[in-house]
């Protein structure tokens, strides 16, 4: 039985953020969960379809995140409750569906998680979904601590269904995939039964159609829907303060940052000076309760992270209320005290504190930090991002890479989202020159294969994970084949969505929860556009790269080349070897070579490292995957693979 | 509950386990995580996963406390200890959450950066990085724990002997029986012996 439903009611356990998330899911007896894999959010829905079976619930891993609003959406009109989960960029890809949504209403608790990664630290922007449930006009919900994360699920169902609105519930990587401890509550037992009522009048919530028009009826019912949530976040749990009764300077903060601005006051000594207001309801906020604490101190320091959201509506708010509260000297984003750019951090909430206190604080004595910096400076060399031993991405780009050299017409590769968007880097050899959001290579590619008109000639190259491929390129690669743009698409199929922890897809034939499934054939699908298909081995250096060759030189059209070899940290490879790998060191020539060190100083695979003392290079037997890949490099033939046992 | 004072010298008790991607980082903090929640802490865990995993720097912050809302972001210099699974990286922590009072537990075992492999930067000699993080630490352990885990038959099991070394070093109040209840849960039933073993091998490094 998974540890997310072990134990009694009133026990404590250490919970990863996205599992308290999942628990607390759980415990507001939903029937649905769906979404797309993305840290830092991908762990609720995994934990979610483990206790499938046990919970009676249908979990899903859909196809992208409009199509899993939508998959939730479904069973809240049917009565159910219903978790919908992405990352801050599924957001993005769900706001269409998601603002019909709002004008619509919903039937069943519908609640949308977004993990959003402020700092970029598992992502490509540090965009927020925030600003989304104020455009849109739904209540948003941020919890402050691990325990909040489980307790604010069932809270967001309730509120769900007293509205009948979406209710999202934000987190960020540093709750999502920080652990702390969470003190569990009961699991209710419960069947519900699914039926979508729509024979009633057309504007009856819960009985006629499901729409967004008449628009400005429904937008006006929206607004209605709102101003109930401010009224019921007056008296919510979430909302806490804590410190003395008239602070000196009182901090508005939510989420991750609640811990640091805890910590912040700990450092500085603080606690007789600095209150601490921790929203939980985010958005729409409270005014009767926000006047009450507003009036508390003259200085207030609003801390969140990346764009000054919360800080925007408590000043909406300070100007309102300034006849009864007073005027107030703000500390924030806008006057620079807090950056608003990249994540937040204990450091960064006391450095912008002590401004406000017109304090100083020094994190260490000047000597060890000056030690210690140049310890590291001399002692640590800079540790860049790689693919990992035996990936079949550093095989598939070498290629690449090298094909387009051999081509010599200064084609190009834009990439995509995935394990494979680090070709950006030296571990791909820099192949990759664009790289955006999922599915805009192929989008890139399609446009840039269009521009021959304008004397454009080089050749066109896009990537593509095989999860990738049906979340975003499908569309994209359907605009190419219509259009005949001539680009060559480069599908990386490595037998799951590899970057998040091998995710099924709609490639494979095994759903979230392990039930077989059908299990569509990417190859199949590019024929059936008219595309020319190909599918290789990347770890055949040489035949995928004579098929690339005649690919960039087969003229006008869409080209496919799948290149399918599984993750070598997927579940069937991980920890197995295909070769022993051995260097033979009086065969290695070293920097005497001629080589340029090829399989060292170039391919760079943290397996093959360079003995400098030898002047030779040398497999490091910890870190080797046995992929076998460097032994086609090696222009000497010192280095040798054996099938390993 | 143990009073943390009494026990851990200091409430919070900060520590810091950092390595590349995909030496076990993640397993080692949830088991101490787990393993100090059943001596009745409360326990914090901060980690990195997914792209800053791929052969990166990576670093779980475990907070020890009576209390639960600790920031899961240990601030600058206010380490207590760090277990270090490869050597380098424990120079990159201390750089930043270094202080005289410091303890590091440290495997020596190097993983080389591609910048190392490549020949753009030097990957220092053992000698020099143990000088460096003795010169930055009130006690330093520096063991080798890969290669005990290899003698064992896997360097998989490294993480576990750094476990069974640093419950060793006696800085933490680690039982071998919360190991084995925590263990239990987090491995299958044909693993735990071998688990068992390592972490008792781990003991003999720093003995």
């Amino acid at each position: 039985m998974s540890y997310l439903i072990q134990g009694e009611a009133g026990e404590r356990r250490l919970f990863m953020g996205n599992e308290a998330i999942a628990r607390g899911a759980l415990e507001a007896g939903i029937s649905v969960a769906a979404g797309y894999p993305g840290t830092p959010s991908s762990e609720i829905i995994e934990n979610l379809a483990k206790v499938s079976a046990e919970r009676n619930l249908y979990v899903e891993w859909s196809v992208n995140e409009k199509v899993a609003l939508e998959v939730a959406a479904a069973a809240s009109l049917a009565g159910l409750r219903a978790l919908c989960v992405m990352k801050q960029n599924g957001v993005n890809v769900a706001s269409d569906f998601l603002l019909h949504l709002s004008g619509s209403g919903t039937r069943g608790g519908l609640v949308l998680v977004p993990c959003d990664d402020p700092g970029a630290l598992s992502s490509v922007n540090e965009g927020e979904s925030r600003h989304f449930a104020r455009m849109i006009e739904i209540p948003l919900l941020e919890p402050g601590n691990f325990q909040e994360a489980k307790a604010m699920l069932p809270y967001a169902f309730e509120l769900s269904e007293q509205l009948r609105t979406l209710v999202m519930v934000r987190s960020v990587t540093r709750l999502s995939h920080a652990s702390g401890d969470v003190t569990l509550g009961p699991l209710p037992e419960s069947a519900p039964k699914a039926f979508f009522k729509h024979g009633g009048f057309i504007l009856d919530p819960m009985e006629g159609a499901v729409l967004s028009a008449p628009v400005e009826l429904k937008h006006a019912l929206q607004q209605e829907k709102v101003a109930k949530a401010a009224e019921a976040f007056e008296t919510c749990p979430f909302n806490t303060y804590t410190g003395p009764e008239k602070p000196e300077v009182l901090i508005v903060t939510s989420s991750a940052c609640n811990l640091y601005s805890l910590e912040a006051v700990r450092l500085l000594k603080a606690r007789e000076r600095v209150g601490v207001l921790k929203i939980g309801t985010t958005w729409p906020l409270p005014p009767r309760f926000m006047e009450q604490h507003l009036r508390r101190a003259d200085k207030i320091l609003v801390v969140e992270e990346v764009l000054p959201f919360l800080e925007e509506s408590v000043k909406i708010l300070a100007a309102e209320l300034a006849p009864v509260i007073g005027i107030k000297q703000f500390f924030g984003k806008r006057d620079g005290t807090i950056p608003a750019t990249g994540e937040m951090n204990p450091d960064r909430v006391v450095a912008g504190l002590a401004k406000a206190l017109g304090m100083s604080y020094a994190a260490m004595p000047e000597a060890y930090a000056q030690k210690a910096l140049s310890a590291a400076f001399f002692g640590a060399p800079e540790r860049d991002l790689t693919f990992c031993p035996g990936c079949p991405h550093r095989a598939s780009f070498w290629t690449i890479h090298n094909v387009l050299q051999m081509d010599g017409r200064q084609g190009f590769v834009c990439g995509d989202i995935g394990c494979y968007s680090l070709a950006m880097r030296p571990t791909g050899f820099e192949t990759l020159k664009t790289l955006h959001s999922m599915g805009s290579g192929t989008g890139l590619a399609s446009g840039f294969g269009m521009l021959q008109r304008f004397g454009f000639d080089q050749p066109v190259l896009a990537v593509s994970g095989d999860s990738t491929f049906f979340h975003a390129v499908l569309p994209a690669m359907a605009n190419a084949a219509h259009h005949r743009a001539d680009i060559t698409l480069v599908i990386l199929d490595n037998s799951g969505t590899a970057m998040t922890g091998f995710q099924p897809h709609p490639g494979l034939a095994v759903d979230a929860a392990g039930h077989g499934v059908q299990a569509l054939d990417i190859a199949g699908i590019c024929q059936a556009m008219g595309a020319q298909v190909h599918v290789c081995d990347p770890f055949d250096l040489r035949e995928t790269q004579e098929c690339l060759l005649s690919l960039l030189g087969a003229g006008q059209g869409l080209k496919v080349l799948i290149l399918r070899q599984a993750c070598a940290l997927s579940p069937q490879k991980k920890g197995r070897k295909l070769f022993e790998m051995h260097i033979d060191e009086t065969v290695c020539r070293g920097e005497s070579c001629g080589c340029n060190r090829l399989c060292t100083r170039v391919f760079k695979c943290p397996g093959l490292v360079w003995d400098a003392k030898k002047g030779v290079s040398r497999i490091d037997e910890v870190i080797c995957a046995g992929c076998g890949v460097c032994a086609s490099l090696c222009p000497a033939g010192a280095i040798a693979k054996e099938e390993a046992k | 509950m143990d009073s943390v004072n009494n026990t851990l010298g200091s409430d919070p008790y900060n520590l810091i386990i950092t390595g590349v991607g995909g030496q076990g980082n993640v397993l080692a903090s949830r088991l101490l995580g787990n393993m100090l929640m059943a001596r009745g802490f409360h326990v914090t865990i901060g980690e990195t996963f997914g792209a800053s995993q791929r052969g990166g720097s990576v670093m779980s912050h475990l907070r020890v406390s009576s209390q639960s809302d600790l920031s899961p972001q240990i601030p600058r210099g206010q380490a207590h200890l760090v277990v270090s699974l490869e050597p380098t990286e424990a120079l990159r922590v201390l750089k930043d959450y270094g202080n005289a009072d410091v303890c590091v537990l440290c495997n020596m075992r190097p993983i080389h950066a591609i910048g190392v492999i490549s020949g753009e930067a030097r990957y220092p000699e053992p000698d020099e990085l143990k000088q460096w993080i003795n010169d930055l630490s009130r006690r330093a352990w520096f063991v080798n724990a890969t290669e005990a885990a290899m003698a064992m038959g896997n360097p998989i099991f490294g993480n576990i002997l750094l476990v069974g070394a640093l419950a060793a070093t006696g800085v933490l109040p680690l039982e071998r029986s919360h190991f084995e209840t925590t263990i239990r849960r987090m491995v299958p039933a044909d693993k735990v012996a071998a688990n068992l073993t390592a972490f008792d091998r781990g003991g003999q490094l720093v003995a």
